[in-house]
């Protein structure tokens, strides 16, 4: 299958107020897709909404579809817990569990999902996943501090290490190197690339420079429309809607 | 010009004045008492008031071993009861409780916090004491666990409420179901706070007086068992503090040293736990 997750006229509400209008696209798989817009457009909404963060806000509510694996991820019949660990999520700050050692935060999502693990297996699994994080050499020799005493930037990819711990197949970032300086910034980058080989990844971004150094895809929102989504090149270079001409040359946005 | 910035510096200089002057005010009444206690007390604070029971009167020495061990033995069962019950319901309001019932919890909790101590000892009297036709141990502590649950719902809510929801969410995000996420990860981030909480509250009921007077009765030797009348240090205070003795008054301000001792003992334990660590 070429597409990680399929939207079909997805809608979404916060009690009567409509965020997303009929989001259709398709999400290819390992690949980087973007998705870009301005502050309020429903950018951060949407990514939210492929899996299932939403749930527990109140007022909340979607119509549409989301299929993942073939199957729609709003039926009834799908676990969002399970959901998630196939569905895993970066946020925009920084969120290590404080009172946690790097090492625990990568391997909490492990501990907690039914399998038990011994010491050893649980301490290969964290250095694999510290290593995809490109954090590994810097945090070998320090796995019991703090996650929360990391610097800003280490502290995001540890939230990614924590994430790919649970071996998921489609990684969400909701904007996340907006809260990190330039040099973290280019790291998480970097590492962004990297890891689409193997896993599918939606990047929020309002960034559009990081959209286009990183993605494959980009798809433009405003004020929840997708306006349109396209080979990044082409996004950038020669765009189908004045509107995302106007905001890729900074006319508005 | 040259005036102006002299009264603004002056306003300055009183108001901060003003400020740390009242602070010192608010302090001011603990050493008083922690001194004046040392003072009258001192004839009596020996190592044998922590070992021996009371003697009798006019006989020198003894002291309020069956009291300390009664206090705790009495706050022991309170909090053996109460913390389960205190942390949860704490647990459900921060996490689970919004809509209607839950407001009305919390209201209800904190009408409980505010009902005076005597009368949750003339309640537990009603509930324990006249069934049984005995003072006890348990009437006492079903009468302090009163007191010390909704202090302990309400601290353990508000501590949970500082775990921020990135928190939560980073959990949700990692497919932890949300009970798990909820114990392991939450209630383990606040741990430190509710420990706290449960701390202070411990604090408060070792001190109270009022409900003890009809529950626990008092008792002049070693406790025998939790269905019997039991000695406990608050009482023993207010006994020696209402005789017409001198050597039982000063057995009184002795009794209220080790008293204060006790509840400074815990809120500084209550601190070394919430002390910031690299």
């Amino acid at each position: 299958m070429e597409n990680a997750l399929k939207v079909k006229d997805l809608c979404a509400w916060f009690g009567n107020h409509q965020v997303l209008n009929n989001i259709t696209m398709d999400i290819r798989r390992h690949a980087v897709t973007s998705v870009m817009g301005p502050s309020g457009c429903g950018k951060s909404t949407f990514i939210r909404c492929l899996n299932r963060m939403h749930d527990l806000t109140p007022g909340f509510r979607v119509a549409g579809e989301v299929l993942f694996d073939g199957r729609d991820i709003y039926s009834e019949k799908i676990d969002p817990v399970l959901l998630r660990r196939k569905v895993g999520m970066v946020f925009q700050q920084p969120n290590p569990f404080p009172r946690m050692s790097a090492f625990e935060n990568v391997a909490v999502g492990l501990k907690f999902n039914g399998k038990k693990r011994s010491r050893s297996e649980l301490a290969e699994a964290v250095e694999k996943s510290l290593r995809m994080a490109a954090l590994w050499d810097e945090l070998k020799d320090h796995l019991d501090r703090l996650g929360s005493s990391l610097s800003g930037g280490q502290q995001q990819r540890l939230c990614i290490a924590r994430a790919l711990a649970v071996e998921p197949e489609v990684l969400l970032m909701d904007e996340p190197c907006s809260a990190l300086d330039p040099v973290s910034t280019a790291k998480i980058e970097e590492l962004i690339e990297d890891l689409s080989d193997k896993y599918t990844i939606v990047v929020v971004t309002h960034n559009m420079q990081q959209a286009g150094r990183i993605s494959d895809y980009v798809a433009f929102f405003l004020l929840g429309d997708l306006i349109e989504m396209d080979k990044a090149a082409r996004i950038f270079t020669n765009p189908a809607d004045k509107r995302t001409e106007e905001y890729i040359t900074g006319r508005f946005g | 010009m040259h005036s102006i910035a002299f009264r603004r510096r002056a306003a300055d200089r009183v108001t901060r004045v003003l400020f740390a002057l009242s602070a010192i005010a608010v302090i001011l009444p603990l050493f008083l008492i922690f001194f004046d206690l040392l003072w009258k007390g001192a004839r009596e604070l020996k190592w044998t008031l922590l070992a021996d029971l009371p003697h009798p009167v006019g006989e020198p020495g003894g002291g309020i071993a069956n009291g300390i061990l009664g206090t705790l033995t009495i706050a022991g069962l309170a909090m053996a009861g109460g913390i389960p019950m205190a942390v949860m319901a704490g647990i459900y309001l921060a996490e689970y409780g919004r809509g209607k019932f839950a407001s009305m919890v919390r209201f209800a909790v904190d009408m409980l916090a505010g009902v005076p101590s005597i009368i949750m000892g003339i309640f537990s009297y009603v509930l324990w004491v006249l069934p049984m036709k005995r003072f006890s141990a348990w009437a006492a502590a079903s009468a302090l666990a009163m007191i010390f649950i909704p202090i302990v719902v309400r601290t353990t809510e508000e501590m949970l409420k500082t775990v921020p929801a990135s928190v939560r969410e980073a959990a949700l995000a990692l497919g932890i179901e949300r009970w798990k996420t909820t114990l392991f990860i939450t209630v383990r981030t606040a741990t430190a706070g509710i420990v706290t909480g449960i701390l202070l509250a411990m604090a408060r009921i070792i001190g109270e007086t009022a409900p003890l007077l009809f529950t626990a009765l008092g008792n002049q030797f070693w406790q025998t068992g939790l269905d019997q009348p039991i000695a406990a240090v608050p009482l023993q205070v207010f006994n020696y503090a209402i005789s017409p003795y001198d050597d039982w008054h000063d057995k009184a301000w002795a009794g209220a040293v080790a008293l204060i001792g006790m509840v400074l003992l815990i809120s500084a334990g209550a601190r070394y736990l919430t002390r910031v660590k690299k």
